[in-house]
């Protein structure tokens, strides 16, 4: 019924080092990589803004947020070393979650102020007539 | 050109006139401190002696040491647990004196009579009523449960990071440091608990009073976020042998639940802080009215974070609520695994009704009809959780001790508080509502009845495991007593008042007849002060009486879960053997099969050592937020360097544990032998 020693030892190294050692801390090589990606992905925006580079300010913004969120995966896999099988799933699990929080929170926020603002905006007496 | 920069930053506010008093004390002078307010200064007295008391006392008995080493510098779950309570008590009897100032301002503020409270003081009073009550009562009450109870519910010795957690507590400790603060120098925010702009902006509240509210919660935000990730971690990697998801206790899902909720919304409200001060320090336009900032903004992204808040207060109540029915009534809680998708159900859901907040700032028909139709569903997860609980008691052999009383005085009260919030979710008689006393009745009804009601359930269950003996039940019953019928004398006065139109937050009426509501408030508000007083002669008398109260077993209300497998006081090291689980109420299946405790073959145990850096960051973070609050930018730099320097310096520090020796666990445990042994 109860513990045995025997468990004490799986315990002991569960409870001692629970910063864990088995989480894999990455390569040279790995870091390596995911340097050299950074530093590309960050000097394209740059280069994309000082140099003028696409006449369209709209498509320009758009793309340097694009690679902004390419940046966040490079970081992810090569410094937080994050796959579908380390820590057993869970830092994909948590990805996945945080991803569905942060969704439901810019989602809902462009639509709730996407309202207020066609509502509640200060506006004209005419443009107040011709509101549908 | 080098001219003209030189005399922009003369202009601005933050670097203008630079006297050499204005540079080393900011915007702090001595009409900061505030010696005219004579209900201030009789309060800063009070405090004052009542502190150089306590001090002189502590000095006395020579209990410095004592503290540094047991419990400052502890990184033990329980010992941190046991701090985070006793912060959550103190705040509450802060908290509560501003709320019997307001009852008692209201009650007399009549036709043309303005009360003992100047509007100035009064609208510190509520927004500090508000900020202190969720931040610094609830929250750490709720912390404090967490951390002592879940290790021990799963077997494990500690939390996952034991120093992280030391450095937690202490920063909810230095934000409440930082708006007590406030009391005595300067002012406290005047714009409610949620501070929202334009008013707590730089040109509505250009005092530090804003700043107070927005650097204690920066502060105390930090140690939220870091123990709800540490507490994460814990249940989902230290969890003992046998014990998977579906078989651990309820109280460890919702605090599960819960922790997953701070650490996915508390970023948000750190970011809509830092978006704020921003606006305030640097002139940013976020949240003002002109040039495209838009105060709605704010609305929005603090009530992403508010709402789930309301459910990470009220979620570890349910789980206390589930222990004590299950335990109380003999019986394993009906529907566990309906009980456990509820809370998850609760959890997802509580993200996506924030809106119910501001249906009247105008959003229109489509949106407000999601949001209300999502706050109803919430209602349906609650209810199954309720017809839980009474289906648990039905047929149960149910022991009315103070635990079960709160636990059935929650089901009653908890009901109406639900009820009236549905109503509040449809948004058509929400814009009758909002804004209005019902709504303070509500959700007083709800935290109140629901929070607090749960809080007090787990102070009566679980102290005879953190002290070893258990609470008069006289006085608790006194307790539950005053505080349940004082609910319903001081919050069922303001729904009446609500539906007549009146609306919260003001400090003076004119109509003569809504006065006799006021007044029967102010007497439900002196109950529930009867009924605080009884909790703390409670605990001054089982003090007394603890040798009549002691509980020697361990498990003194035959308890289900692994908690009570332990001594009271559990050792340090909690368990000398790692429980193995097979079901879960795991400690009753263990005394329905005969367990026997280990006597023999104890090992050495590795444990984690003490370690002060945790009070002495919160020390810094509490200097920094000072010369923040009143622009001493010297001290502020300095700090911050301290702080920098500090965190990188205790990465350095390796004597970070300990091993409690083979011969100190099996004297402890023997000792627990003998003491069973004499009881039989």
């Amino acid at each position: 019924m109860s513990a045995h020693p025997a468990h004490e030892n799986a315990a002991e190294a569960h409870h001692a080092h629970s910063h864990g050692h088995d989480a894999g801390h990455g390569s040279f090589r790995g870091y390596m990589i995911g340097f050299v990606l950074s530093i590309v992905l960050t000097a394209i925006p740059f280069w994309l803004v000082m140099g003028d580079v696409i006449d369209s300010k709209l498509f320009t913004a758009v793309l340097v947020m694009g690679i902004g969120v390419v940046q966040i995966v490079v970081h992810m896999v090569y410094f937080l070393h994050m796959n579908p099988r380390s820590e057993g799933g869970w830092t994909l699990m948590a990805l996945i979650f945080t991803l569905i929080i942060v969704g439901i929170a810019i989602a809902g926020s462009l639509w709730v102020m996407h309202h207020l603002n066609t509502n509640m905006m200060p506006m004209t007496h005419e443009m107040m007539k011709t509101m549908p | 050109m080098h001219r003209a920069a030189y005399e922009t930053i003369l202009d601005d506010p933050m670097f203008g006139d630079i006297s050499l008093t204005q540079f080393l004390f900011g915007r702090l002078t001595w009409e900061a401190i505030p010696y005219h307010e004579p209900i201030l200064v009789v309060t800063f007295a009070v405090v004052a002696l009542g502190g150089i008391a306590l001090l002189g006392l502590i000095t006395k008995f020579k209990l410095w040491g004592y503290l540094w080493h047991e419990w400052f510098t502890s990184v033990d779950h329980k010992k941190i647990g046991i701090m985070y309570i006793i912060l959550a008590i103190i705040m509450l009897l802060r908290g509560f004196a501003d709320a019997i100032m307001m009852r008692i301002q209201q009650a007399i503020a009549f036709g043309g009579n303005e009360g003992y409270l100047n509007p100035h003081h009064y609208d510190q009073i509520f927004t500090a009523h508000g900020v202190i009550m969720i931040f610094f009562v609830a929250m750490p009450f709720v912390t404090g449960f967490m951390n002592y109870v879940v290790p021990l519910q799963i077997g494990a010795r500690d939390v996952s990071f034991p120093f992280l957690n030391n450095f937690s507590f202490w920063m909810t400790t230095g934000g409440a440091v930082i708006i007590m603060m406030s009391l005595f120098v300067g002012e406290f925010a005047r714009t409610g608990w949620l501070a929202y702009p334009p008013l707590s902006g730089a040109d509505y509240s250009p005092g530090v009073g804003v700043d107070y509210y927005i650097w204690g919660l920066q502060v105390a935000g930090v140690g939220t976020t870091l123990s709800g990730i540490n507490l994460i971690a814990t249940i989902v990697k230290m969890r003992a042998p046998g014990m998977t998801f579906m078989k651990m206790p309820v109280f460890t899902w919702t605090s599960l639940c819960t922790n997953i909720l701070i650490v996915a919304t508390f970023p948000i409200l750190t970011a809509t802080l830092a978006l704020l001060s921003l606006d305030r320090y640097v002139g940013t336009n976020f949240f003002t009215n002109d040039l495209g900032g838009n105060p709605m903004m704010y609305i929005n992204l603090i009530w992403i974070w508010g709402h789930p808040e309301v459910y990470i207060l009220v979620l570890p109540a349910f789980g206390i609520f589930s222990e004590v029915v299950a335990t109380f009534c003999g019986k394993r809680l009906f529907g566990y695994t309906s009980m456990v998708y509820a809370t998850c159900v609760i959890m997802i859901l509580s993200y996506i009704v924030w809106l119910h907040h501001f249906f009247t700032m105008g959003s229109g028909a489509s949106v407000n009809a999601f949001f209300g139709i999502t706050t109803m569903i919430i209602s349906i997860p609650t209810g199954a959780k309720m017809f839980n609980w009474l289906f648990t008691m039905y047929r149960g052999r149910i022991r009315y001790e103070v635990p079960m009383l709160w636990t059935v005085g929650f089901m009653v009260t908890f009901v109406i508080g639900g009820m009236t919030g549905v109503m509040l979710a449809i948004p058509p008689a929400d814009f009758v509502l909002h804004n209005s006393l019902f709504l303070i009745a509500h959700f007083h009804n709800v935290i109140i009845g629901g929070v607090l009601f749960g809080l007090m359930a787990g102070v009566v269950y679980w102290f005879p495991k953190a002290f070893g003996y258990k609470l008069d039940p006289f006085w608790g019953k006194m307790s539950f007593w005053f505080w349940q019928i004082g609910f319903f004398f001081a919050f069922m006065p303001l729904y009446v008042l609500g539906l007549m139109g009146v609306t919260r937050r003001v400090s003076q009426f004119e109509d003569p007849t809504l006065q006799i509501w006021f007044v029967i408030a102010a007497f439900g508000a002196a109950l529930i002060a009867l009924g605080i007083a009884s909790f703390v002669i409670q605990l001054v008398v089982s003090f007394f009486k603890r040798d009549e109260l002691r509980v020697t077993s361990g498990d003194p209300w035959d308890g289900r879960t692994l908690e009570w497998s332990t001594s009271s006081p559990p050792p340090d090291y909690n368990f000398a053997f790692t429980p193995v689980v097979h079901d879960h109420d795991s400690w009753y299946d263990m005394k329905s099969r005969g367990y026997e405790r280990p006597l023999e073959g104890f090992k050495p145990i590795h444990m984690p050592k003490n370690t002060g850096t945790g009070v002495v960051l919160s020390a810094i973070s509490v200097v920094l937020a000072f010369a923040l609050i009143w622009y001493i930018w010297w001290l502020a730099a300095l700090s911050f360097i301290a702080l920098i320097a500090v965190s990188i310096a205790h990465t350095f520090n390796y004597d970070r544990d300990f091993f409690i020796s083979a011969e100190t666990v099996t004297a402890t445990e023997d000792a627990r032998t003998k003491l069973l042994a004499e009881r039989t």
